[in-house]
């Protein structure tokens, strides 16, 4: 066993971060300078380099025509802009489950599991990634039982319907309560409206454009206390004005 | 078996805000100090470089810049009759990991704390008498009083730059500052930031009011600051990602912007990253620190010896490693008896939404940028025939306009579908938050101790927190978010949704990381861990800093203070190493 080394007159080196870090950060820089559009995907998913651009990387392909159904109910498209679908959601919220996010990497996840308070918060057993996949089974079930057709397959009015019964947790999801599910799928929803381009949602600034959030700009010195003026500047992403070129890879 | 580290003089338990003000001091005294810190170095550049730190998902929302919970957590529940289960992820509160500490992620808000906050108990007594006192309430005075403290707030205020309008400048009352502040011996180092356009009309309300804002002390610097250790920091932008992020701009004071760059160049100063301290080590008599034990990234277990020990891990986890370490008489919720993890206590928050026509554009923002009224603080107000104890702040805060967590909504707007959207597109730009930020007491059923079935990845019992707030903090709140709504309704054209903090405390939504108490300082060894020079009573060459040592929590951001009693405890320190025992002899 070696000693450890100490920092000092800030002589450290490369060797102090943990691996992770150095290559989420080579990651990070590769990923923002170097891959195209079509190849946002590609790139988290070497083994699938195959497939379709738009192709799932976690969900099945039922699952991802349940996720474009639903959250196009939950964020239409209408008069006042772009919808889920449009604003690329389901691919965002596939990455995000095939992330550290999805496999619960940073959660506490020991044993044993027993039912607590609503005080006590989340006390599933379950990662994010396994909450959509037990969940949208038992909707599927759900959905055949009650109209003959899955999800995807039914009206607007009677999507909402089924949305409306997992929010009010009047669904029976097997190992799943049907109110944590919709709670992570609408949290997800907004995140991949609102967060920045670069997780591959929030399209062509979709989300931004409907509330007039500019972007994480740097400097706003000049304009805090123009009181009362619209702020003008074009839309700006953490990758640029463009940020469907390029990609921020996991979150 | 522990591999045996040749010893140093002084050994750091993590290495944030206090432990970077512990070495600066005492490296200065000339004693060889080494900090010990489980998170990651981070610096400035690269980690904080405005194309990576602005980033609300990745730092806010998926919360990559605090501790994550997966090796160690701590278990929750209301009382004592319940069985607390683990906190699964962060909610609530949110403390860091890596070096800086919270003190990187903080918004700046940089208040002192009231001379009448520091001498609660004996305040309350004189003013409304012992009866005004609940049953299980552990008020009590802190053992230092406002004066004490003064040097060294103004020292804390010029190490980071605050900006600010003095409201009492040795005892002669400041236009357009805080007229219920303390005595200062001068004016903040900077003029306040600028003004945006909520603050603007928050201030105006509050006058039609009737109370007395003023802007918030902040630690974003409104303009070039050249710190008295020779630091420079660089003039705030307003980009309005600090709290919940790095500063990428050298605009808001933290130990990577203020401290750092002078002391890692000392050759008596060295530090290690990836190690997690699990045990201060005693001698036989029990009365000595010998050291620390610290397991580094790979598992591997070393012992470092040290001729004195300072605990600067954030508050639970101070406690949580004096009760590891079996360092002082446990509390005993039964009894009262014990001391280590009692009044543990927190803070209790409230908002007031306020939905108006103007453009306010939210984005453009700083962590500290606010107006406040101190009217409802502390003991600045007749608390006779409201009967309860504490209070809080009013203020506006215009932090930032991140999108995902920063935006109000109408009180019937729809929660998702073409409604929301509507309401969206309608509410960000023209919305804003009045907060209150209340006061929580100490009370004998609120505590911290070991939990008997969960463990950290170190084998260790994780700690266990009891607590929920009491009737004295809702009514307190409730007339605080009262008073706000009075603000919101002085606001022209506006309509406004209160939300007032209800029913039994809960661990999920975030509400402030401000958590106090389990290792408090005091007079009286009975009801306190530390003496009133943060030195244990139990093993004299061991410190605590932080808020783990706040005996009940004011009704303000804690840094200030916590700042100030590290800078009065380093003094101490000076004293002891120069002639070693206890500071204070009972």
């Amino acid at each position: 066993m070696s000693m450890p080394a100490d920092g000092r007159k800030g002589s450290r080196s490369i060797a102090d971060e943990t691996s992770a870090d150095a290559s989420r950060r080579a990651f990070l820089k590769t990923i923002a300078v170097l891959v195209p559009a079509v190849g946002v995907l590609g790139s988290c998913r070497a083994a699938h380099s195959s497939a379709r651009a738009d192709a799932p990387v976690y969900f099945s392909e039922a699952e991802k025509s349940f996720v474009d159904a639903a959250t196009q109910r939950l964020i239409p498209a209408d008069a006042l802009g772009a919808g889920a679908n449009e604003a690329g959601i389901t691919q965002f919220i596939d990455l995000q489950l095939a992330s550290a996010y999805g496999r619960a990497e940073r959660w506490y996840m020991q044993g044993p599991w027993p039912t607590g308070t609503d005080q006590q918060g989340f006390q599933l057993k379950f990662t994010p990634a396994q909450i959509y996949r037990e969940a949208i089974a038992g909707i599927g079930k759900h959905c055949t039982q009650q109209y003959g057709k899955p999800f995807a397959q039914l009206t607007a009015a009677q999507q909402d319907e089924v949305l409306h019964a997992l929010e009010d947790d009047k669904i029976k999801l097997t190992n799943v309560p049907a109110k944590s599910f919709f709670a992570l799928l609408w949290q997800n929803t907004q995140e991949g409206y609102l967060a920045d381009p670069a997780y591959g949602g929030n399209r062509d600034f979709a989300g931004w454009k409907l509330i007039g959030f500019p972007g994480p700009r740097y400097n706003y010195v000049e304009e805090i206390d123009r009181f009362g003026q619209p702020y003008t500047q074009p839309f700006v992403s953490l990758v640029g004005r463009h940020p469907d070129a390029r990609s921020r890879g996991e979150s | 078996m522990a591999t045996r580290l040749p010893p140093v003089d002084v050994v750091l338990v993590g290495f944030g805000w206090t432990a970077a003000i512990i070495a600066q001091e005492l490296t200065d005294a000339g004693v060889q100090v080494l900090a010990l810190e489980r998170g990651e170095f981070r610096d400035t550049v690269p980690d904080f470089a405005t194309d990576i730190i602005q980033d609300e998902l990745r730092y806010a929302v998926r919360k990559q810049i605090f501790e994550s919970p997966e090796r160690e957590t701590l278990t929750f529940r209301n009382s004592a009759d319940q069985t607390a289960l683990p906190m699964r992820h962060l909610g609530s509160f949110l403390p860091a990991a890596g070096v800086g500490g919270a003190g990187v992620h903080w918004n700046g808000q940089c208040w002192r704390f009231l001379p009448s906050d520091f001498e609660i108990r004996s305040q309350v007594e004189q003013r409304y008498g012992k009866k005004f006192i609940p049953e299980g309430m552990n008020l009590q005075d802190w053992g230092v009083t406002y004066d004490d403290l003064e040097p060294h707030y103004d020292k804390f205020e010029y190490l980071c730059g605050v900006s600010g309008k003095a409201g009492n400048l040795g005892g002669a009352k400041q236009a357009g500052g805080n007229p219920f502040e303390g005595a200062r011996r001068r004016e903040y180092p900077l003029p306040p930031l600028k003004r945006s356009a909520s603050t603007v009309l928050f201030d105006k309300a509050a006058r039609e009011a009737g109370f007395d804002p003023f802007p918030c002390p902040a630690a974003n610097a409104s303009k070039p600051y050249r710190n008295p250790l020779g630091v420079q920091m660089g003039q705030c932008t307003y980009c309005g990602y600090c709290e919940w992020f790095g500063c990428g701009n050298y605009s808001k004071a933290s130990p990577q912007t203020t401290i750092l760059p002078v002391l890692l160049k000392k050759d008596n100063f060295s530090f290690r990253t990836r190690c997690n301290v699990t045990r201060v080590n005693t001698d036989g008599s029990g009365k000595v620190a010998t050291g620390v034990t610290y397991v580094d990234v790979d598992g591997n277990e070393f012992e470092q010896p040290a001729g004195m020990v300072v605990l600067c891990a954030f508050a639970q986890h101070n406690v949580h490693l004096l009760l590891l370490s079996k360092i002082g008489t446990p509390y005993d919720p039964q009894t009262g008896q014990g001391v280590v993890g009692r009044n543990y206590a927190y803070q209790i928050t409230s908002s007031v939404d306020v939905f108006q026509k103007e453009i306010l554009n939210p984005f453009m923002g700083a962590g500290a940028l606010g107006q406040a009224v101190d009217n409802f603080n502390g003991d600045n107000f007749d608390h006779g025939p409201l009967g309860f104890i504490g209070g809080g702040y009013i203020a506006l805060w215009n932090t930032g306009g991140r999108p995902i967590l920063q935006h109000q909504l109408p009180k019937d707007a729809p929660k998702w579908g073409a409604g929301w959207k509507k309401a969206m597109h309608e509410n960000y730009l023209t919305s804003a938050s009045i907060a209150t930020h209340g006061s929580v007491m100490s009370y004998r059923s609120n505590y911290l101790d070991l939990d008997p079935t969960w463990r950290d990845d170190y084998g260790n019992p994780l700690l266990r927190l009891t607590f929920d707030f009491q009737p004295n903090e809702h009514t307190m709140s409730d007339y605080l978010t009262d008073q706000a709504t009075k603000i919101a309704q002085a606001i022209p054209g506006a309509t406004h949704h209160a939300k007032k903090r209800e029913g039994h405390y809960s661990i999920v939504p975030y509400q402030t990381t401000h958590n106090t108490g389990g290792a408090v300082m005091g007079n009286d060894p009975a009801t306190s861990v530390v003496n009133r020079y943060l030195q244990s009573w139990d093993v004299p060459n061991l410190f605590v800093m932080g808020s783990s040592v706040f005996p009940q929590n004011a009704g303000y951001n804690p840094t200030g203070t916590v700042g100030a009693l590290t800078f009065w405890a380093a003094e101490a320190m000076k004293r002891y190493l120069k002639n070693p025992g206890p500071l204070v002899t009972t």
